[in-house]
């Protein structure tokens, strides 16, 4: 039913597929990507892309045009092509920033990427190949603090951030040198890049970190996670208004759209939770997508007392196991195709889960 | 973990204890951050004790966290505030709690979370137990949400 993949690795703090999902790319929560392919016997590691000094922030595979791009806290990011002999080659990106690199994010046509920084600034990257290298913009105004967030909408001209200022802001990310037609979407009007279209607080009650954003597939929404445990929807079809959901669990790091109306929300808890919009517009809970019982450990041996010291640093072996699949944080969630979506985590495990098959097993799920 | 376990770190700390965002002229403030929402200014001290004194226990609750002052800046309001409503805390008997507690909708469950954890903060003969009652029934209702709330948000009790 759901697939659990062990790479080997502690720890996984981000990770992307590539377009027919036989390869993926995760960082191993240090300055590495590994690249591996799903085989027969398993999943082979086929390179190791050591470039970066400092972690690597996050990664993005474009699915069309087969480039990787990675950002770090170096302050740096490049973009991987691969050659004919199936090796990944850096381009580094002039991103002009000084500090981390915090997330990164392909534009749906592929010729643009986003970086979020530390330094307070957004740089819009694209191809200048009169120079032969990849080139920035920057957004600046008005963020006041760590970008932590990026997605582009389907237009391919505006980009939503989420940032440490409790802020969500709308930006056109237009760029005249490369682009005919500006953007007219349901956001406003976006012919300069940077234009601020629209800004939402994450709660009156200030609230907390903003960790994820993304735009629905339609771009009329946009769905966003913070430090609240909120989970929060603005519609820009209904004049930007927001509705707000305090759930009852530990804040939720990541999000996506499985739909028009469902989300995704995955974090603290360690397992994937699903959130639906009904008729009214109004998001409610569906279901914990995780109804696996506690395994019971049997016996006591040396090996799981070293392994809970590795993993936990817990020497008690009893106890440990969590009623999840996931053992630990989830930190990153990534549609795989209409009714799939893969999970990583702290724990070090890769999951993919499929709606479909869920919808028959856990009782009263009904994906909209 | 670290983050900063990077190849090019250096074993000398003392550089972290710079505050490089000093030199910043644009540098991020809370309070800026915050917005310009006022919000009440406290708690009619007057109104609450006369619904306690008429055993409208209830009423005196909703009406105090209503009108916490938690966007205030000032911070005689705020205290003010706290004690008036560990005072209409303290003074509903553990049997009343659950009674008080269906009365209340998810964001005034939040904002009673953070009264409970500032009672903590200044316990009084026997408070500290009676406080736990009140936050373990809390818990039972809104979840690890409501204390992540008390934390993560920056307007507090």
């Amino acid at each position: 039913m759901t697939e659990v993949h062990n790479l080997g690795v502690d720890a996984i703090s981000c990770h992307a597929w590539n377009k027919d999902r036989k390869e993926v790319a995760i960082c191993p929560n240090n300055n590495e990507i590994q690249v591996y392919k799903r085989t027969s016997s398993g999943w082979k590691l086929l390179q190791n892309l050591q470039e970066h000094d400092m972690h690597v922030m996050g990664i993005d595979w474009a699915p069309n045009t087969n480039r990787i791009v990675t950002c770090s806290a170096d302050k740096n990011a490049y973009v991987w092509t691969q050659e004919g002999d199936g090796k990944w080659n850096p381009a580094w990106v002039l991103l002009r920033i000084n500090r981390a690199a915090t997330c990164v994010k392909w534009s749906p046509l592929e010729n643009k990427f986003a970086v979020g920084s530390g330094g307070r600034v957004i740089a819009v990257c694209y191809f200048v190949s009169e120079n032969n290298w990849w080139q920035c913009k920057h957004i600046k105004r008005p963020l006041r603090s760590t970008v932590t967030t990026v997605d582009w909408h389907p237009d391919n001209k505006v980009l939503v951030a989420g940032s440490t200022d409790y802020k969500v802001r709308v930006f056109s990310a237009f760029i005249s040198d490369m682009e005919d037609a500006p953007g007219n979407g349901p956001w406003g009007h976006s012919n300069t890049l940077g234009t601020l279209l629209a800004e939402f607080q994450n709660t009156p009650n200030g609230g907390g970190w903003i960790h994820s954003v993304v735009f629905s597939p339609c771009g009329n929404k946009i769905c966003w996670v913070a430090h609240n445990s909120s989970i929060c929807i603005a519609d820009a079809t209904k004049g930007n208004a927001v509705i707000r959901l305090y759930t009852e669990h530990l804040p939720f790091l990541n999000c996506v759209w499985m739909g028009s109306n469902s989300i995704v929300a995955v974090g603290h808890s360690c397992m994937p939770m699903l959130y639906s919009i009904d008729d009214n517009g109004q998001l409610y809970f569906v279901s914990k997508l995780d109804n696996t019982q506690k395994k019971e450990a049997a016996g006591l041996s040396a090996m799981r007392k070293f392994q809970s010291l590795d993993r936990q640093a817990r020497t008690d072996t009893n106890d440990n196991a969590l009623d999840s699949i996931h053992q630990n944080t989830i930190n990153c969630v990534r549609k795989v195709s209409n009714n799939e979506f893969s999970t990583s985590g702290l724990d070090g495990q890769l999951v993919v889960w499929d709606l479909k098959l869920l919808e028959n097993s856990i009782a009263g799920l009904k994906i909209a | 973990m670290s983050r900063n376990d990077g190849k090019k770190d250096s074993s000398a700390s003392t550089f972290r204890k710079i505050d490089v965002d000093q030199y910043s002229d644009n540098n991020f403030r809370e309070e800026d951050a915050d917005g310009g929402i006022g919000g009440p200014t406290g708690p009619d001290e007057n109104e609450i004790l006369t619904l306690l004194s008429q055993g409208k226990n209830a009423e005196a609750l909703i009406s105090v966290l209503r009108s916490a002052p938690l966007g205030c800046k000032n911070q005689q309001v705020k205290d003010n505030a706290r004690n008036l409503t560990l005072k209409v805390l303290l003074s509903i008997k553990s049997t009343q709690i659950d009674d008080c507690l269906g009365q209340l909708d998810r964001d005034l469950l939040d904002v009673l979370m953070k009264y409970i954890y500032r009672g903590f903060e200044i316990p009084t003969e026997g408070s500290s137990s009676h406080l736990l009652t009140w936050h373990e029934k809390v818990y039972n209702i809104s979840g690890v949400g409501s204390i992540v709330r008390a934390f993560a948000d920056s307007k507090r009790a």
